[in-house]
């Protein structure tokens, strides 16, 4: 039971979760953990609700939704309302400080950053939240390698927007590493 | 047509299987089944490769008495069923046997996708303008205030141009004839059969015992006289006054043109998938 | 394991498989980029959709037919088979509405093709005259409905089990289903070749249902090796042309099929049919008919059922649920069975034909069960029928239909209300 690590990745429609989550999740395959990624999401293609779960194992899983998460993304106030009561006393709490104002509950492991200002002011673009946020989600977390990560980025991302997309990841590991220091 | 023997007939029908046929006298629909045996009889066609589909209804009872691959499907859906038969072997012939209500009511949005998709079937459209296996309920081609069992205060509801409809859609060859032109339809289902694309041939029925009875138009004989005095060759259309044209039957091809046919076009792009092996999906 | 064995190792023992009629096994077809693809596809761990899963499945299981219509949470099986199905010379069309989508496989399987078709609630729903047609007819076809919440739109991305009793009662008048029910995504892809072979084998439409959450669900996966998965073919007749009956009495009514333009020229309704598959109106030859229908199915329940059985050895208290549920009632035994209490779970791979004497047999064993689903009560009924020597308070439920999976504490509050 220890082994099963659960992250929820939540937000609203068109932040690229669940795209995050498949990411996140095919990088486990390459470090060679089992793994589930579910989601949901509005009918919306923007806007509305969007959460992916994901969950890494090394052994058998069998309940494929986060009930009890180890980590959680939240980069809207909605989501951050809605699921930070499900966070385990232990778990890990990022945050974009962007669209989340008010924290409900002082977590001991919580990170607080603005990263859909960052990606604008950065990246150039608010689109690369998603792997910006995820790859800060890595290196704080520690629980899929870098190498894997910029694998699986490069195979789940359209070919035009890999060297975009990993640039925003390296952004997203120097900001974890100085966010310790 | 004359070189061709009348046994011809008997040698397409399953008649040691299902005789007696369950058509009233008087009815159309075995002079239109003769149509089409002599129309495959005189263009040879190889019989294995030939495949009947029906719906539901009088008309769609045919396949039961000719003896080739044969369908009866449900309600609305033998242009469906046919597009997989077509699609799976594109070197059958298909031919669709359907009526009024079968085709334009239940069915009418497969008749409208399969002539847009242009592929190759072709549809013989049996119109009585009734229901009558049923007993006689109106159907989309009754006509304005006739009578039905479920309009028996008159029609209220314009009727469908099935012609116009499947125009419309893009079929690519489209004709109209009667019951009582039998050369000229046998003719026309020849035409579509050989035409790459769809083809539906709207052909008027008479159905004397349900149809004729509840709107006073005498016995058979009386409806096949109309279908005579009352249609026009289209050809002669355009040479009469106008005042003569209105409200008769107009009769001929009214459409032959060739566009891509649906099948080769699905051909076509396997084959392009399969010289550039297709989407490379990133898979891990 | 064919790849170990025929690649390069020289094993001289490794006989070569005769190769009857037929597509050949992926390994001895020629190179191409295609095969190349298709072999990383089959031997790495990938991380898979449960939809995936069931579109690659079909391809394995030689499926060369889809026609289909978009819907909510089915879509991505078309959407792969779109891209597949030209690869390999197949066929894949967009039909106007589910109605034609499940006529147009009919009709491609009468003319010889393995045919498939996927949807979801409301086109389950419209598909189910055609699903009656395919039964009737004995024509082999395959139906995927990945459930979603209903009734009527519903709920189109979230979970429900709502269509157990639908696939197999769906369709108007009386007739047997075969309907299986997988519960990860390796197995949507196992019995989604089951399913096709099962339809080859039994001549019906046989239906495989999803969960929602499954169809969507992505999971590290290894599929099976291409040369380990059995794919069945109907059997063609070998009779002359004026011996063949359609609906011909063999072997546990099993029964020989021709295709379109194989020159049998056989005639097939969607009245009730003598064995040539004319309409008949006489009583004994409608009854037989009805007979027939019923027998290929109640014959070869052996054949038909599969079952799960976990952690039932010692198990005082059993779990019955299927699919998405079952996956989380295995979640709570592992913490029931942690705090010492003794408890399995039962799980139908076949959902129908119900597994009476398995599951008979085994809740023999055990005080209580406990029938998790995500739906007003439908496994409930099946398992009270199999259970009568029990009483209500020993047969208990959790019954869910707010979109929302029941999730492993929910088993577990369950499981210690009856300690």
């Amino acid at each position: 039971m220890t082994q099963r690590y659960e992250i929820r990745l939540s937000g609203s429609g068109g932040q690229g979760l669940i795209l995050a989550g498949i990411i996140l999740a095919r990088a486990a395959v390459l470090d060679d953990h089992k793994v589930t990624q579910t989601q949901s999401y509005g009918p919306e293609s923007r806007g509305g609700y969007s959460r992916a779960d994901v969950i890494i194992s090394d052994r058998e899983i069998y309940f494929p939704e986060a009930t009890n998460f180890n980590c959680l993304l939240a980069l809207t106030q909605e989501a951050c309302d809605k699921y930070l009561f499900d966070l385990r006393d232990t778990g890990t709490l990022i945050i974009d400080t962007t669209y989340v104002k008010n924290l409900a509950l002082a977590a001991d492991n919580t990170y607080e950053l603005p990263f859909t200002e960052i990606a604008q002011n950065d990246l150039g673009s608010a689109i690369t939240t998603n792997v910006l946020s995820l790859a800060f989600l890595v290196k704080v977390t520690d629980i899929v390698s870098d190498k894997s990560l910029e694998a699986s980025i490069a195979r789940s991302v359209k070919p035009a927007f890999i060297d975009l997309n990993l640039k925003a990841m390296r952004l997203g590991f120097k900001l974890a590493e100085s966010y310790r220091n | 047509m004359a070189n061709i023997p009348q046994k011809v007939v008997h040698q397409y029908l399953r008649h040691d299987k299902k005789f007696p046929h369950v058509w009233c006298a008087g009815c159309s629909n075995g002079i239109i089944l003769g149509a089409i045996i002599r129309a495959i009889a005189s263009m040879e066609l190889d019989r294995d490769n030939l495949v009947m589909v029906s719906g539901i209804g009088c008309s769609s009872r045919m396949p039961v008495y000719i003896d080739l691959n044969t369908l009866h499907t449900l309600h609305g859906r033998a242009i469906a069923f046919a597009t997989g038969i077509k699609m799976h072997k594109p070197k059958m012939k298909v031919i669709v046997v359907t009526g009024d209500g079968d085709c334009t009511a239940i069915g009418g949005n497969h008749l409208i996708h399969a002539a847009r998709r242009n592929i190759d079937l072709n549809v013989i459209l049996v119109n009585n303008n009734i229901y009558g296996m049923t007993g006689g309920q109106c159907s989309p081609t009754t006509p304005y205030g006739a009578f039905a069992t479920t309009a028996p205060y008159g029609n209220i509801e314009p009727d469908f141009d099935i012609c116009n409809l499947v125009l419309g859609a893009g079929a690519s060859f489209v004709a109209r004839t009667t019951a009582f032109h039998v050369v000229e339809m046998q003719n026309y289902i020849q035409a579509a059969i050989e035409h790459p694309g769809f083809s539906m041939i709207e052909v008027l029925s008479a159905c004397p015992v349900i149809y004729g009875r509840l709107n006073k138009k005498g016995g058979a004989p009386q409806m096949m006289k109309e279908f005579r005095d009352n249609s026009l060759p289209v050809t002669a259309v355009d040479k009469l006054p106008p005042d003569q044209v209105e409200g008769k039957i107009i009769r001929g091809i009214l459409r032959k043109e060739i566009r891509p046919e649906y099948c080769a076009a699905y051909a076509d792009l396997v084959s392009r998938v399969q010289v550039t092996g297709g989407k490379n999906d990133a898979k891990i | 394991m064919l790849k170990t064995t025929a690649s390069k190792s020289t094993k001289a023992k490794t006989p070569k498989t005769p190769t009857p009629a037929g597509p050949k096994p992926s390994a001895q077809r020629t190179k191409s980029k295609l095969n190349e693809l298709q072999r990383d596809l089959e031997r790495k761990t990938i991380i898979m959709q449960g939809n995936e899963a069931v579109a690659y499945g079909a391809l394995d299981a030689g499926v060369n037919f889809f026609a289909g219509y978009p819907i909510t949470p089915s879509t991505e099986v078309a959407e792969i088979l779109s891209a597949e199905l030209p690869k390999r010379g197949g066929t894949f069309i967009q039909m106007e509405d589910e109605i034609a989508s499940i006529c147009a496989i009919i009709g491609a399987s009468l003319t010889g093709a393995k045919s498939l078709t996927a949807t979801s609630g409301p086109g389950f729903s419209l598909m189910q005259e055609g699903i009656g047609f395919a039964k009737i007819t004995e024509t082999p076809c395959v139906v995927v409905d990945v459930q979603r919440m209903g009734p009527s739109t519903g709920m189109p991305t979230s979970p429900a089990q709502g269509d157990i009793m639908q696939a197999k009662w769906g369709s108007h008048g009386d007739s047997p289903a075969i309907v299986l029910y997988p519960d990860s995504v390796k197995e949507s892809y196992e019995l989604t070749i089951r399913a096709v072979n099962l339809a080859e084998k039994y001549r019906t439409c046989v239906i495989l249902l999803l969960d929602e959450v499954l169809g969507h669900m992505r999971e590290s996966v290894r599929l099976p090796d291409m040369a380990t998965v059995r794919v069945i073919n109907r059997i063609k007749p070998t009779v002359p042309p004026h011996w063949y009956k359609h609906y011909d009495e063999n072997q546990k009514y099993l029964s020989p099929l021709a295709s379109f333009g194989d020159g049998y020229r056989f005639h097939v309704s969607g009245l009730t049919h003598d064995v040539h598959g004319f309409p008949t109106s006489k009583s004994g030859e409608a009854a037989e008919m009805m007979e027939r229908l019923r027998k290929k199915i109640s014959y070869n329940i052996r054949d038909l059922v599969q079952i799960e059985s976990y952690e039932m050895d010692d198990a005082k208290i059993a779990i019955f649920a299927a699919g998405i549920t079952a996956r989380a009632a295995k979640e709570a035994i592992v913490m029931a069975r942690y705090e010492g209490i003794k408890v399995g779970l039962l799980r139908p791979l076949t959902i129908w034909p119900f597994p009476d004497d398995a599951v008979r047999k085994m809740l023999r064993a055990v005080d209580t069960v406990i029938v998790p689903e995500l739906n007003q009560g439908q496994l409930i009924h099946e398992i009270r029928r199999l259970t009568k020597d029990k009483s209500d308070s020993d047969v208990l439920t959790i019954q869910r239909v707010n979109g929302q999976l029941i999730t492993p504490n929910d088993i577990l509050h369950k499981i210690k209300e009856v300690i």
